[in-house]
C-alpha cells in the first residue's frame, strides 16, 4: 500500500515536472480562477460590511410626551424588546438627550446660550429601535400605532424617514442579489474553465493512459498520479495567487476606504490571512483534484 | 494454454472481422498468425489481451475466460501476458528504465527487484547504455527492443507481438525476431501476428493463416501461402 502510494506520488510529481508548458498553462488558468475566488471572498466581505453599515444607520425613534413617566417608557421598551422583529431598543432620557445635544453642539455658541436661557428641558425622552431585518420597520411602526402606545407618543420618525428607509432597504437587497449572482456566475466560470483545461491536459495523455492499461496498471494506479498532479497545480496556484493578491489589496484598499469608510480590506486581509489562504488553498487543491478525477474517468471506463 | 472457441467478432454495419475462429495454442509454442491486411490478425490480438470483446464465442487463457473478465480483473490478467505493437507504444514521458520498471511497478514488485531486473533485461536486448534516454531519443529498432524488454520483464507466460517488425529495417527486423526466438526458448509462448512472408518461412514454426476473418490453414512447420 505504502509502496503503491509512494509510486503514485512519484509519478504525479514527475508528470508535473515533465509536462512543462502544459503544467505552466494549467497553473496560469488556475491562478486566474483562484484570483476570481479570492476576489469573490473579498467582494462579499466588502459587500456585507457595506450592507451592515447601511443597516446600522437605519433605525426608528419614538419620542414620548414630556409628561410620560420613565417607568411607562421602560415598560413600553420591554414590550418592544419582546417583539421578534426588534433587535435592540435604546432608551434616551430627557437629561441624556440634552447632554447628547449639548455635546453635539458644544462649539455652537448661539445654541448653547439659548439652551441656558431656557428653564425647562425642551427635548423629549425617546426610544431608538433597530430591527433585525430592515424590512420589518413597517411592522414595528404599526405596533407603535396601537392606541395605548400612540396616546403617549409625540411622534414616530418612521413616517418621516419612510422613503429613505425604503430606498436603503432596496439598495441593501440589490447589493445582496448582485453579490449572489456575481458569486454564482464567476465561480461557475472559474470552475468550468479550470476543469476544461485539466481535461485537455489529460486528453493529451489519453494514448499514454491506454498504454498503461495494456501493461496491466489498475485504474487507481493510473488515476492516482493525475489526481496528485491536479493537487500540485492547485497548491502552486493558491500560493502564487495569494502572494499576487497582497499588492492588489494594498493598492485598492485605500480607494475603497475613501468611498465606504466601513470597509477596510487591508485590515481584513491582515487579520484573516491564514483563514483566507486556507480557503484559497482548499478551493484550488479541491478544484485540481476533482477536475482530475472527473476528467480521467472517461479514459478508464472501457 | 490458449483456446479460441468459435469466436466471432462483428463491428458496426455488420463488418465481420472474425468468423467462427477456433484454435488452441499449447504452452511454449511459437505460433505465427498470418494473413493480408484486414484478415483479422490484429483482432485476434485485441481479443487475446482483452482490449475488445468477442461478439460470440469463448476465449480461454489458462484459468481465465477472457471474454467474461470483469473490468477490475483485467489488470491482473494482463500482467500474465506481454504485448508488443508495431507502433511500439512506449510511455513517451518516461525514460527507458522507467518504461520497463513501470510494468513491474504496476504488479507491486519491490524496488530492489526492479533495480536488479531492469538492467538485466536491458542487457539482454542490448540497450544497457540507453537506460536514461527517453523514447524520442531512440531509433525505431531501439524502441521496439525497449518494448520487448518491457513485455518480458515480468516473465510472462505468453508474449503477443502484433506486426512488431512493420516499422523496422531488415537488420532490426531480424534482431527482433531473434529476441522473440530467445524468449520462446526461455519457455514463454510466443504469438506473432505478421504479414511478413520471409520471417514466417524462415521461422519454420506453426502458422495459422487467416483469410476474411476465417482460419483457412493451421499447420505445424507451416509456410506463408496466401491464395
Amino acid at each position: 500500500m505504502m509502496v503503491t502510494l509512494s509510486r503514485i506520488i512519484k509519478y504525479g510529481w514527475q508528470g508535473f515536472l515533465r509536462n512543462g508548458w502544459l503544467s505552466v498553462s494549467t497553473i496560469s488558468i488556475m491562478i486566474l480562477a483562484a484570483f476570481v475566488f479570492g476576489g469573490l471572498i473579498l467582494f462579499n466581505i466588502a459587500g456585507q460590511n457595506t450592507v451592515q453599515s447601511i443597516q446600522e444607520k437605519i433605525d426608528i425613534s419614538v419620542y414620548f410626551k414630556s409628561n410620560i413617566s420613565e417607568d411607562t417608557i421602560l415598560s413600553i421598551k420591554k414590550s418592544l424588546e419582546g417583539l421578534s422583529e426588534v433587535k435592540i431598543v435604546d432608551y434616551v432620557s430627557q437629561d441624556q438627550a440634552l447632554a447628547d445635544f449639548k455635546a453635539r453642539h458644544a462649539n455652537e455658541e448661539t445654541i448653547t446660550q439659548t439652551l441656558e436661557q431656557l428653564d425647562v428641558n425642551p427635548l423629549l425622552p425617546a426610544l431608538n429601535i433597530k430591527a433585525r431585518d430592515p424590512h420589518e420597520y413597517e411592522a414595528i411602526a404599526n405596533y407603535l400605532e396601537a392606541a395605548d402606545i400612540k396616546n403617549q407618543t409625540e411622534k414616530v420618525t418612521y413616517a418621516q424617514n419612510q422613503v429613505v428607509i425604503d430606498r436603503l432597504v432596496g439598495l441593501v437587497d440589490t447589493m445582496k442579489k448582485t453579490g449572489l449572482v456575481l458569486t454564482v456566475f464567476l465561480s461557475f466560470l472559474a470552475v468550468t474553465v479550470t476543469f476544461n483545461t485539466i481535461r485537455l491536459a489529460i486528453f493529451s495523455n489519453s494514448e499514454q493512459i491506454n498504454i498503461m492499461r495494456l501493461v496491466g496498471a489498475s485504474n487507481s494506479f493510473i488515476r492516482g498520479p493525475y489526481i496528485f498532479e491536479g493537487a500540485v497545480y492547485g497548491v502552486i496556484s493558491a500560493i502564487i495567487s495569494f502572494i499576487a493578491l497582497w499588492p492588489i489589496i494594498n493598492f485598492i484598499s485605500p480607494h475603497i476606504y475613501q468611498f465606504i469608510p466601513d470597509v477596510n480590506l487591508k485590515a481584513y486581509f491582515q487579520d484573516n490571512i491564514y483563514s483566507l489562504f486556507f480557503y484559497q488553498f482548499l478551493f484550488c487543491a479541491g478544484l485540481g483534484i476533482v477536475s482530475g478525477i472527473f476528467a480521467i474517468r472517461r479514459y478508464l471506463r472501457t | 494454454m490458449i483456446i479460441f472457441q468459435n469466436v466471432t467478432k462483428t463491428y458496426s454495419h455488420n463488418a465481420v472481422a472474425l468468423d467462427k475462429v477456433s484454435f488452441k495454442v499449447q504452452p511454449g509454442e511459437f505460433v505465427s498468425i498470418v494473413g493480408r491486411s484486414g484478415a483479422g490478425k490484429s483482432t485476434v490480438v485485441k481479443l487475446l489481451i482483452g482490449e475488445e470483446q468477442p461478439t460470440k464465442g469463448q476465449i480461454f487463457f489458462n484459468t481465465y475466460e477472457i471474454n467474461k473478465l470483469k473490468h477490475r480483473e483485467m489488470p491482473e490478467f494482463r500482467r500474465h501476458i506481454g504485448v508488443i505493437f508495431q507502433d511500439f507504444r512506449l510511455l513517451s514521458r518516461k525514460t527507458v528504465f522507467e518504461n520497463i520498471a513501470f510494468a513491474l511497478e504496476v504488479a507491486g514488485r519491490p524496488q530492489n527487484e526492479i533495480n536488479e531486473f531492469v538492467p538485466q533485461v536491458l542487457d539482454m536486448v542490448g540497450l544497457k547504455d540507453k537506460i536514461l534516454n527517453f523514447p524520442a531519443e531512440l531509433s525505431g529498432g531501439e524502441k521496439q527492443r525497449v518494448a520487448i524488454a518491457r513485455a518480458m520483464v515480468n516473465r510472462p507466460e505468453v508474449l503477443i507481438a502484433d506486426e512488431p517488425t512493420g516499422n523496422l529495417d531488415p537488420f532490426n527486423t531480424w534482431e527482433v525476431i531473434k529476441l522473440l526466438n530467445k524468449i520462446n526458448e526461455l519457455g514463454s509462448t510466443v504469438i506473432l501476428a505478421t504479414h511478413d512472408k520471409e520471417i514466417v518461412n524462415t521461422l519454420g514454426e506453426r502458422v495459422i493463416t487467416l483469410e476474411d476473418g476465417k482460419v483457412v490453414k493451421d499447420e505445424q512447420n507451416g509456410r506463408f501461402i496466401i491464395g
